[in-house]
């Protein structure tokens, strides 16, 4: 096709680059509740929707859109706290494969609930930054935004991780679940915790993908799938796994979008992806057996 | 035995079942018949789901498969003149091939448990997003039809979709043969050697048993059961499309039905596709001609139906994992005294 | 100071605990010997809360632990260190420390608690910022007793300490153990190295399939010949 080494394949890299900065975000999310709490919600996508949701009816109320977005941030907090305490903790000693699909019978419901709530229209805030234009490559305002609170966002988690007392107790509780009672950790409330960080994250990507893209009740199906399969490439629970295979995947969409198609891009990907776990089931940076 | 008495009585009221649809609903024995044809064919692929499914290997990638059956039959057929007697077995064929070359590095590297369900959700993407970008041949997300030939019943094409009656013996045939086939593998040696691979796939491989090639059995006759399921759908529907026929929905819907119905037992699956398709049906119609609802939600009321089959769903994993036949069967055999299914296979 | 009154325990259809009634001074070294199998490891682990008492009485410092949740029963002054040691691998030594002093109480005096560890094992200032998992044995039993002691502790609960090491590293974790006894901390201490254990211990329970079978004076028992014969290899 028309794929040569020229200014517009830059363009596609680069840009892949900026989309690379969202995935990795969204499978931070997912990852750390994985890591945490061993439950893969496969409605995560879906959480992503509400948030987007609730920051377009919220922006179009009159909320100012900082203050929109900050709304999106809590209310998917805590959808996702909701979610663990009414859906994951019951089932929280049964098969994992039952507390995936416990949250893909959320996934039905919340794309149902939005569809009865707010229709199947394609719905945006209408907002554009414009774009920036360097030696022919034009970048949109929004991606580099997106890309730049992602990137910040990842920072703030990782201290967050690293240097307070709930956030080592967070990544202690990934390494050795049976212990934390002695280390006077309550697991209930680290679990509750992450899953509110968890959906905390899911929200930051909606306000971040408001700027970008249409709202519409399905959104979640042309994401989710893309989103495990970052987070098994990283290696589940790998948050730096996360964040390279994030980089990996989304030049491949760039690069095999600009060549082909879009879904080509998407398909090379997927191609990819099984390949490499084929070769190494744990994931890129993955440490699991 | 229990199957066989159930059989004895059963199987004529199946047979029997158009003309009783006839006497009981003359003017919409159409309608009701199209249900019942649903409810099989969509049976026939629960089960074959459920071949995998019962010994831990949740795929999610059953889609996929379903997907395959369907395209590379009507493909065949409207691109290359092939008919479908030749054209399915094609596809199935595809479709098996597909399952081990997925199948085999995932069962030789232990790839089990959320690994093996993301894995297997990649597969669907991945057919899914094949089927959209060859747009010029599967009409992209609209999706296709396949090339009627003459006035629509035709064994050459095999095109039966305006006989109801026909349809409903054939997809009976179907399912029949789902049954048998699941009957066959409950009775061989490769299930016991699967349910022990699934409790503890490490001891069942150090008493001798070839855990990757007992998983690729059954993979393939799994795989290309779906492929002939969701061939004989697209000859029937005379419409496939990726969303409704391949893709994550189906995927997710298969192993709903078949954890609703019961994984364990050889009529769980069928039980499943009666209540998800009966429940999908009542929501549809009786919204439909709710005027309170309509009003309420307008067009939007169609999502009704989906959203209470989302929160069954999670009911039923959290208060009922077994599956409503799974969950009757085991009150009944506490009363009696029956030996209980394998049932803690998947559970742990 | 820990005071228990047949206390009965088990996992599932099985009792591994019978009426065990036992009590620890403040300031003693109390051992408890028996051999594998014979429910030292789950006496622990019912005093710290992972495995509840399906029967009897449980106090420390007249507060009742049965009915003390486990994730708290560290704040009524109790630190077990597991069988294993059980470090968190993939956190650094420091991260390690600081989850010890999770409990509230604990987090006012980290800086302070932190240097006196520090002080206690300077092996592990050196390697405060390498990943626990890459220490070696000797020093993942200081880290895990360090661990322990962050959350200021007046009864430390020793889960086999020697276990898996090598007979010179054996030797100094029972200096650790005097070392730790000297700064005044209160000591139960399970150990399947009887010979070694009894020498710093001031009292020893012996423990056979769940009971107690005598109760005396450490050296009291190093004497008892049958002690010698079955434990001792003597």
């Amino acid at each position: 096709m028309d794929c040569q080494l020229d200014i517009f394949f830059l363009e596609a890299v680069l840009n892949g680059l900026l989309l690379a900065g969202l995935l990795a975000l969204l499978a931070l999310g997912l990852n750390l509740i994985f890591g945490v709490i061993d439950v893969v919600w496969i409605c995560y996508a879906e959480l992503v929707m509400i948030g987007m949701y609730g920051i377009y009816y919220a922006h179009k109320g009159g909320v100012p859109l900082l203050l929109a977005a900050l709304f999106g941030i809590l209310l998917v907090a805590l959808a996702g706290a909701v979610l663990h305490q009414v859906v994951i903790r019951p089932v929280l000693d049964s098969a994992p494969i039952n507390q995936l699909l416990v949250t893909g019978g959320v996934l039905f419901f919340l794309q149902a609930a939005a569809t009865m709530a707010f229709g199947v229209d394609f719905r945006n805030l209408g907002i554009r930054f414009g774009s920036i234009t360097l030696a022919d490559m034009s970048f949109s305002y929004s991606r580099i935004i997106t890309f730049g609170v992602a990137l910040a966002a990842m920072l703030v988690l990782w201290l967050f991780l690293s240097r307070t007392y709930v956030g080592i107790a967070i990544r202690a509780i990934a390494q050795d679940r049976q212990i934390m009672p002695l280390m006077g950790v309550d697991q209930r409330r680290i679990y509750l915790i992450t899953s509110a960080i968890g959906g905390g994250l899911a929200g930051l990507a909606a306000a971040l993908m408001v700027l970008q893209y249409d709202i519409y009740p399905q959104i979640g199906l042309q994401f989710g799938p893309l989103i495990f399969m970052i987070c098994v490439l990283g290696g589940l629970g790998s948050l730096i796994g996360g964040f390279v295979a994030a980089f990996i995947i989304s030049e491949f969409i760039a690069i095999g979008g600009s060549c082909f198609a879009t879904e080509w891009g998407y398909a090379i990907a997927f191609l990819f992806f099984m390949v490499v776990i084929f070769i190494r089931p744990q994931g890129l940076f993955g440490g699991r057996s | 035995m229990r199957v066989s008495r159930t059989a004895l009585i059963g199987l004529p009221i199946l047979i029997a079942l158009p003309l009783i649809v006839h006497l009981l609903f003359g003017g919409s024995e159409k309608y009701y018949l199209h249900l019942l044809i649903q409810i099989l064919i969509w049976s026939f692929i629960y089960t074959g789901w459920s071949l995998m499914g019962r010994f831990g290997l949740t795929s999610l990638g059953h889609g996929a498969f379903t997907g395959i059956g369907a395209y590379a039959t009507v493909l065949l057929w409207n691109y290359a003149g092939l008919t479908p007697w030749l054209g399915v077995p094609v596809a199935m064929v595809i479709a098996v091939v597909v399952a081990l070359l997925v199948g085999y590095p995932c069962f030789h590297m232990r790839i089990t448990g959320h690994y093996f369900a993301l894995l297997t959700l990649a597969l669907t993407e991945f057919i899914r997003l094949c089927i959209v970008g060859l747009r010029d041949y599967t009409g992209g997300s609209l999706g296709t039809q396949p090339r009627r030939y003459g006035d629509g019943v035709s064994l050459y094409a095999m095109q039966f979709e305006p006989d109801r009656v026909l349809s409903y013996y054939i997809v009976l045939t179907l399912w029949l043969v789902g049954l048998y086939i699941w009957w066959r593998v409950d009775r061989s040696m490769d299930r016991f050697a699967l349910d022990a691979a699934s409790q503890d796939e490490e001891a069942a491989a150090s008493v001798g048993i070839n855990v990757t090639r007992e998983k690729l059995k059954v993979t393939a006759i799994s795989a290309a059961m779906c492929a002939l399921g969701g061939a004989i759908y697209g000859q029937y529907q005379m419409y496939i499309g990726p969303d409704t026929i391949a893709g994550l929905s189906v995927s997710l819907n298969i192993v709903f039905a078949c954890i609703a119905g019961g994984l364990w037992v050889m009529l769980g699956p069928t039980v499943g596709a009666v209540f998800t398709q009966v429940l999908s049906e009542v929501l549809r119609v009786s919204m439909q001609s709710s005027v309170t609802l309509q009003a309420l939600f307008g067009s939007a009321v169609l999502a009704l139906d989906t959203l209470i089959y989302g929160l069954l769903l999670i009911l039923f994993i959290i208060y009922m994992p077994k599956g409503i036949l799974g969950a009757l069967l085991e009150k009944r055999e506490k009363t009696s005294s029956a030996p209980t299914p394998p049932s803690r296979a998947v559970l742990r | 100071m820990l005071e228990l009154s047949d206390i009965d325990a088990g996992y599932g259809g099985f009792q591994a605990l019978f009426g065990i009634s036992m009590s620890v001074q403040p300031g003693e070294v109390v051992a408890v010997i028996g051999s594998n199998g014979a429910g030292k490891t789950t006496l622990l682990r019912v005093i710290s809360g992972l495995l509840p008492a399906s029967s009897g009485a449980m106090s420390m410092e007249g507060v009742s632990l049965r009915q003390t949740p486990p994730h708290r029963i560290i704040e009524t002054g109790i630190a077990h260190v597991p069988e294993g040691r059980r470090l968190f691998p993939r956190l650094s030594v420091e991260s390690n420390l600081k989850i010890g002093a999770f409990i509230p109480a604990a987090r006012k005096k980290f800086e302070e608690r932190l240097a006196f560890v520090y002080e206690l094992f300077p092996r592990l200032k050196e390697r405060r910022a390498q990943l626990a998992g890459t220490l070696s044995g000797g020093e993942q039993q200081m880290c895990a007793i360090a661990r322990a002691l962050m959350s200021g502790p007046k009864l430390v609960l020793l889960d086999e300490p020697s276990m898996g090491l090598a007979p010179v590293i054996v030797a100094q974790v029972f200096d650790l153990v005097r070392r730790i006894r000297r700064e005044g901390y209160t000591v139960l201490i399970v150990e399947q190295n009887v010979r070694q254990v009894l020498k710093i211990a001031d009292r020893a329970y012996l423990l056979e399939v769940g009971r107690i079978k005598a109760s005396e004076p450490a050296a009291e028992l190093v004497a008892s010949d049958e002690i010698r014969k079955a434990y001792m290899g003597i």
